[in-house]
């Protein structure tokens, strides 16, 4: 592989489920400190491309981990909490992927990560019966507690109005600025404008663009499919 | 009419009374298939988060027989354990016939299946929704599996209940098994088909009164339990 500095590389990976190729040939490395928003129509396989870096899915090709295997977490679009209070999601997050700091350490951990989202007020409510952006942001504060270099986000506003939105990019930004690598499949293309570094146009299962946020935007380099997404003949929205 | 009407004040003699004996079988039906289900929950809910989490060869056909079980005839387990447990059979050295524990034994074979093809469904589901999100953590298919059952324990519990139903109804296992000896393995369900026999049909139908109204009770009293506060929103709006 080329990349020295990425933390998460593939090359030539492709994902099928049950004879339907969902990701094809992806190639794409990942580095430290970057906030990549993956875009694309409908069933281009953004989800898909998420998974796989994330190492949740089988696939085909290649898929290299920095040595050392910095830990890594998804927030995914319909946050899954047990039904627990909000705290104990998040001990028992931490109890799974066998973090091995002290008891002190982890409460700690735990006790920031609610602060950080602003769910401390909520943290003996039953995490089912928060408001939608809480659940969101519950779930953000529970992968933020991992302490992963690697953070994977799954359309993370796509089913939230507007103030619970910006509530979630806000400490979306927050990760970023703290340094914490960001990987976010979005529709959402204001967005994409407004939190990324760069951005990767994903086109029927196969990564068709990948550009600086910038670049992007100013049509540089861009091809005909990404224009016509861009020109809202395939489904995306900006807001 | 008369003879509902006469099963009517029987049960409420019975009850207002606390008759003895009518306690003293009322409490074995209880001890007997609350045993039961307790040891057949513990091999049950864990036998049903495997194979709900787990795929291996031979696994269609193992819910198959599964699924099968689940129409299992409880005077079919009453005669397998009977003929185990008989003096001339592999297990009659224990000389556990026509007791408690052979009953115990009968009903937690019964309800086994009922546990673990039940508890299999629900876990299966809940993992649907959030397997992927307990395996991304770095847990196990097994451990997902087990967690999902903490996560589903209301339906769990609803699960229990139906296995508790199932087995503090039935008459034919621990009829044959127990042999619905007076004062040491006489239950509701044996009572009242003693009763029947005997002809005392307002008695017969009074015992299955009661035995239905302390049920109804102890499912009541499991309703009232606090759940979640503050209910609960299925997914984010």
């Amino acid at each position: 592989m080329a990349t020295t500095d990425a933390l998460i590389e593939i090359a030539d990976a492709s994902v099928n489920f049950g004879g339907v190729a969902a990701v094809q040939g992806a190639s794409l490395a990942i580095r430290r400190g970057e906030f990549v928003a993956v875009v694309g129509p409908n069933g281009s396989g953004k989800t898909t491309l998420l998974r796989l870096l994330h190492g949740v899915v089988a696939h085909s090709g290649l898929r290299i981990v920095q040595a050392g295997g910095e830990p890594q977490a998804m927030v995914f679009q319909r946050p899954f909490l047990l039904r627990l209070s909000a705290r104990d999601n998040l001990r028992l997050a931490l109890w799974l992927a066998a973090r091995r700091w002290p008891a002190q350490e982890r409460r700690a951990r735990i006790d920031a990560a609610l602060r950080k989202v602003g769910l401390w007020p909520l943290r003996e409510r039953a995490a089912r019966s928060l408001s939608g952006g809480e659940q969101q942001r519950l779930a953000l504060a529970r992968a933020w507690a991992l302490g992963p270099a690697v953070l994977f986000l799954d359309e993370p506003t796509a089913s939230l109005d507007p103030s619970a939105k910006k509530e979630v990019e806000s400490v979306l930004a927050a990760f970023a600025a703290e340094g914490t690598t960001l990987v976010m499949s979005t529709h959402n293309l204001g967005q994409a404008k407004r939190l990324a570094t760069r951005v990767v146009f994903m086109d029927e299962g196969r990564i068709a663009l990948d550009l600086p946020t910038a670049d992007f935007f100013a049509r540089s380099g861009r091809d005909a499919r990404a224009d016509r997404f861009l020109a809202g003949d395939l489904p995306w929205s900006l807001d | 009419m008369n003879a509902f009407a006469d099963s009517a004040a029987t049960a409420a003699g019975l009850i207002v009374h606390a008759d003895p004996v009518l306690v003293r079988t009322m409490a074995l039906s209880f001890a007997v298939s609350g045993a039961a289900c307790a040891i057949a929950a513990v091999f049950g809910l864990f036998a049903g988060a495997w194979l709900a989490a787990t795929r291996f060869r031979g696994r269609r056909v193992m819910l198959w027989a599964l699924d099968t079980m689940l129409a299992l005839p409880s005077v079919v387990v009453g005669l397998v354990v009977y003929l185990l447990l008989s003096r001339s059979g592999p297990l009659g050295s224990w000389g556990i016939l026509f007791t408690p524990v052979a009953m115990v034994i009968a009903q937690t074979i019964l309800v086994l299946p009922v546990i673990a093809a039940l508890a299999r469904q629900v876990v299966a589901g809940a993992l649907r929704d959030g397997g992927e999100q307990l395996r991304s953590f770095g847990a196990g298919p097994l451990a997902c599996a087990l967690l999902m059952l903490l996560h589903e324990r209301w339906a769990v519990l609803t699960l229990l209940l139906i296995a508790f139903g199932r087995a503090i109804a039935e008459v034919g296992a621990v009829m044959i098994v127990g042999g619905n000896i007076d004062g040491v393995t006489r239950v509701m369900t044996t009572s009242i088909a003693l009763e029947t026999s005997k002809g005392d049909l307002p008695l017969a139908l009074a015992l299955g009164v009661v035995l239905l109204a302390v049920v109804a009770l102890l499912n009541g009293l499991i309703a009232l339990l606090p759940r979640e506060a503050g209910g609960e929103r299925a997914e984010a709006s």
